[in-house]
């Protein structure tokens, strides 16, 4: 329960007249991800506390370096979640880290991101000078959007230091649902389950078995089990929660690990190998060697993008890459919230 | 107040030569730049503040919108992009020596796909239309603005519009896959993508809201919801406004997300009950509408508990709606409760603010002061879920210095929001209208990052000038001048 933003501003400042990069850190749970990185540590890791917590406002502000679980805690005490399902990365993910890198678990698209959670921060911009941006309430449009633009700028714009977010209440039940069907089949029937106005909170599919998540008002849970077709599995929380955590055995293992974000209801690129699909087919992992270009086709194919999420060669891009308009627009705001280039130099990209 | 760049081309241009470079390429029809057809442009929704245009384009293709903007950016011409002008910010408030650059010609849904339940959309389309064609497929588009018979989603988009479903079903950032924009130079990007999340920093989130100060929308694509198999509403009415914020809370507290759930104040109660003949309790201080919706099983057990939970907070009568009719007629009262107000007094101005809801009765008896102090009546409607309120305050606008007194007003239930903890904008946006209070809501150094990150796209500052976020040297006047609430002669 610590303030440090006074060191980290310091620091930042000192790294300025030295003309030194650096390196944003938290809990070093997602050191993986990104392109690798350069610079001095500048540890946000110790900067924890949680600020404000009022659970009938269904807001909690808390500094960038706490850790997820201090906060599942906190909200484990009345009920309340972060209904992204971040992962935790074995206690080690932090609140501003998950956000810089837009981390969202099975649930997101039905509960929303923890983009969509967040409704103000605060930032250390490449001046030093400690901004607020948004607030602690719902409904905020004052100014620019700056709090959610930090999710997936992986610290390029500056430094989280403070957060606040809405939550919402635990599920009075959930239910897990298992039946087996082939790939070329279950996207198409994930789309049409999560058409219908049924309390669906998680799609999968994995080693041709579809699992589906039921959460919400037991009534309505129960109702919508018995209707759908699939067997009951009580193992299930333990299921969602290894897909959150990426512990399932499809993650384990060296192989590159790619991740696609595309249209819900394309069609799986056709890449042999090991596919995971989550959320109702928005979400697709895939293990293997390949060039960024050949996936940055397939994933344009299927309406989205792709990254190297974890594994493979960190040197090269490991984001797909942007249109020369939009990493002309990136780049001018880099410079208008860190114009000496201090933060993560080619963290994000190589020309970041 | 337009800080124009010298360019090569940079001479000003007279507007029948800007005009003549329009009809180029535009239907002459849709250049228009005579005075009596120009008038209707002069405002938005705001309407007491107004502006005549240099001139007003109504493009028909994505081509002409970027032909424009080039011709624009090469003279160094303001543009104020307009939807269907419904704004209560005055954002879309024409530039004098600008061009208002109206989006209306772009009406067409371009594709809705029930599976992946999303639509393609051109920015003129209005927010109901959205959800009437995709009726038939059994979904419907979240956000609901007051206005969305007539606001269009371009607009919305560039708003960050709500409505009453927010607290459970989001904003408009959060009901949003992608959007196509025009660059201040002319350039067409496209920001986001079919999939829920894109590589980088979050551009989508940052144009929306951004009320046409970063770029123009051409195309949006909008994420659509399968409909609720049931929904169900209950109303409450207290003698208090504790008790009712309380029961609010006590909702929240019992892990029950409403639909919707708005509160209105006896004033407003008797002039929407005087206008619908909804069955309002005339003699409560405070009404809740509750929403809840979901599966048939679930409103059932969630309506249950709140009508429970209603009564053991002092609700003085409870009523549920038994049929798709009386639920129709339960929110008819708080939809129309702006018109409604509109009868019993010549002007009313609409305010805009966000509190955390805990304040909520501290906040309506330091309106109800300030309401003695000014000598203006006001009435309360509050999306109470998510804790934006919508203090109306009657006035009338042919009664001299009766609409500054409003403004003053106004400008102190705003300060108010901000002082407990809330902000001067839930849903309205900033546009001219608040850009005063921008200076009470941010410091110094934070409105100079949103300049600077303003520069990032529009380096000219051609892009609805005057607009969202004040100049420094604004902000300076504004505090050294700030307004003291002056008391009126008994």
């Amino acid at each position: 329960m610590a303030d440090q933003s006074k060191q980290l501003q310091d620091q930042i400042l000192a790294a300025r007249r030295a003309g030194t990069k650096l390196n944003i850190t938290g809990g070093n749970s997602k050191t993986f991800m990104g392109r690798v990185a350069e610079g001095e540590p500048l540890v946000v890791g110790e900067h924890t506390g949680i600020v404000n917590y009022q659970p009938v406002e269904l807001v909690l502000t808390a500094r960038a370096g706490t850790r997820l679980d201090d906060i599942d805690a906190a909200l484990a005490e009345h009920n309340q979640m972060l209904y992204s399902e971040p992962p935790r990365f074995g206690g080690a993910a932090t609140l501003g880290g998950t956000l810089a890198c837009n981390q969202s678990g099975p649930a997101r698209p039905w509960t929303g991101s923890i983009r969509d959670q967040v409704l103000g921060i605060r930032l250390l911009n490449g001046a030093g000078e400690h901004l607020r941006f948004g607030g602690q309430v719902m409904k905020n449009v004052a100014g620019y959007d700056v709090s959610r633009l930090q999710a997936g700028a992986m610290g390029t714009l500056g430094v989280i230091t403070e957060v606040s977010l809405k939550v919402l209440p635990r599920p009075a039940a959930t239910v897990t649902l298992v039946q087996d069907m082939p790939l070329q089949d279950v996207i198409g029937f994930m789309n049409a389950r999560a058409a219908e106005p049924k309390p669906l909170s998680a799609a999968c599919w994995l080693d041709g078995k579809l699992y589906l998540r039921l959460s919400g008002a037991r009534s309505a849970v129960d109702a919508t089990a018995d209707k759908w077709q699939g067997e009951i599995w009580d193992e299930g929380d333990a299921f969602w929660q290894q897909l959150r955590e990426q512990e399932l055995d499809f993650f384990k293992g060296d192989a590159p690990l790619w991740r696609f974000s595309v249209k819900s209801t394309a069609v799986n690129p056709g890449l042999d190998g090991p596919w995971l699909v989550d959320w109702a087919g928005a979400q697709r992992w895939y293990r293997g060697d390949a060039s960024l270009a050949d996936m940055e086709a397939l994933a344009t194919a299927a309406g989205g993008q792709v990254s190297l999420y974890r594994g493979g060669d960190r040197h090269g891009e490991v984001m797909h890459r942007q249109p020369e308009a939009l990493k002309k627009i990136q780049q001018r705001l880099k410079r208008s919230f860190d114009p000496d280039s201090l933060f993560n130099p080619g963290r994000l990209y190589s020309w970041m | 107040m337009t800080d124009r760049v010298a360019t090569a081309e940079s001479t000003k241009l007279s507007r029948a030569e800007l005009a003549g470079l329009f009809r180029d390429f535009i239907d002459p029809e849709y250049v228009i730049d005579d005075e009596e057809t120009l008038r209707p442009y002069e405002c938005d929704g705001m309407s007491m503040y107004r502006e005549m245009p240099l001139l007003v384009v109504l493009p028909e293709t994505v081509e002409q919108v970027q032909r424009v903007m080039q011709i624009c950016h090469r003279h160094g011409v303001p543009v104020v992009a307009r939807g269907a002008g419904t704004g209560l910010s005055a954002g879309a408030m024409p530039h004098a020596e600008g061009v208002v650059l109206s989006l209306a010609k772009f009406n067409r849904i371009l594709n809705i796909d029930p599976l992946a339940r999303t639509a393609r959309l051109q920015p003129g389309v209005r927010n109901l239309a959205i959800s009437d064609e995709t009726a038939q497929f059994g979904l419907y588009y979240g956000p609901d603005p007051s206005s969305q018979i007539a606001c269009t989603i371009g607009g919305n988009v560039a708003e960050n519009s709500g409505g009453v479903h927010c607290l459970k079903y989001g904003l408009t950032v959060h009901n949003i896959l992608s959007v196509e924009m025009i660059t201040v130079e002319g350039e067409k990007v496209e920001i986001g993508s079919d999939g829920l999340d894109s590589c980088g920093m979050d551009l989508l989130a940052l144009i929306t809201g951004s009320e046409g100060l970063l770029g123009v929308i051409t195309e949006v694509t909008v994420k659509l919801l399968p409909k609720p198999e049931k929904a169900q509403v209950v109303m409450a009415g207290f003698d208090n406004v504790q008790n009712a914020g309380d029961a609010v809370g006590g909702i929240i507290a019992q892990g029950i997300i409403p639909g919707g759930l708005e509160m209105m104040d006896g004033y407003a109660i008797t002039a929407a009950e005087d206008f619908a003949q909804a069955g309002y309790p005339r003699e409560a201080s405070a009404l809740l509408l509750c929403e809840v919706d979901g599966t048939a099983e679930e409103v059932q057990e969630h309506i249950e508990q709140a009508e429970n939970l209603f009564r053991s907070f002092g609700a003085t009568s409870v009523r549920t709606s038994q049929s798709e009719a009386e639920r129709a007629l339960l929110w008819k009262g708080r939809k129309s409760a702006f018109p409604a107000v509109g009868r019993i007094s010549p002007d009313y101005y609409c305010m805009d603010g966000t509190i955390p809801r805990g304040q909520l009765a501290h906040v309506l008896t330091e309106m109800q002061k300030m309401s003695e102090h000014f000598q203006l009546r006001v009435a309360n409607v509050f999306h109470a879920g998510d804790g934006n309120l919508h203090p109306l305050i009657l006035f009338d606008a042919n009664v001299p210095g009766e609409f500054e007194r409003t403004e003053a007003f106004g400008s102190s239930i705003l300060e108010l929001c901000v002082e407990v903890g809330g902000c001067i904008t839930g849903e309205h946006g900033v546009g001219i209208e608040k850009i005063r209070q921008m200076a009470v809501q941010f410091r110094d150094e934070e409105l100079a990052q949103f300049n600077a990150l303003k520069a990032a796209f529009d380096p000219a500052g051609t892009l609805n000038p005057g607009k969202g976020v004040p100049t420094l040297r604004q902000c300076q006047e504004y505090r050294a001048i700030k307004p003291q609430p002056q008391p009126m002669e008994a």
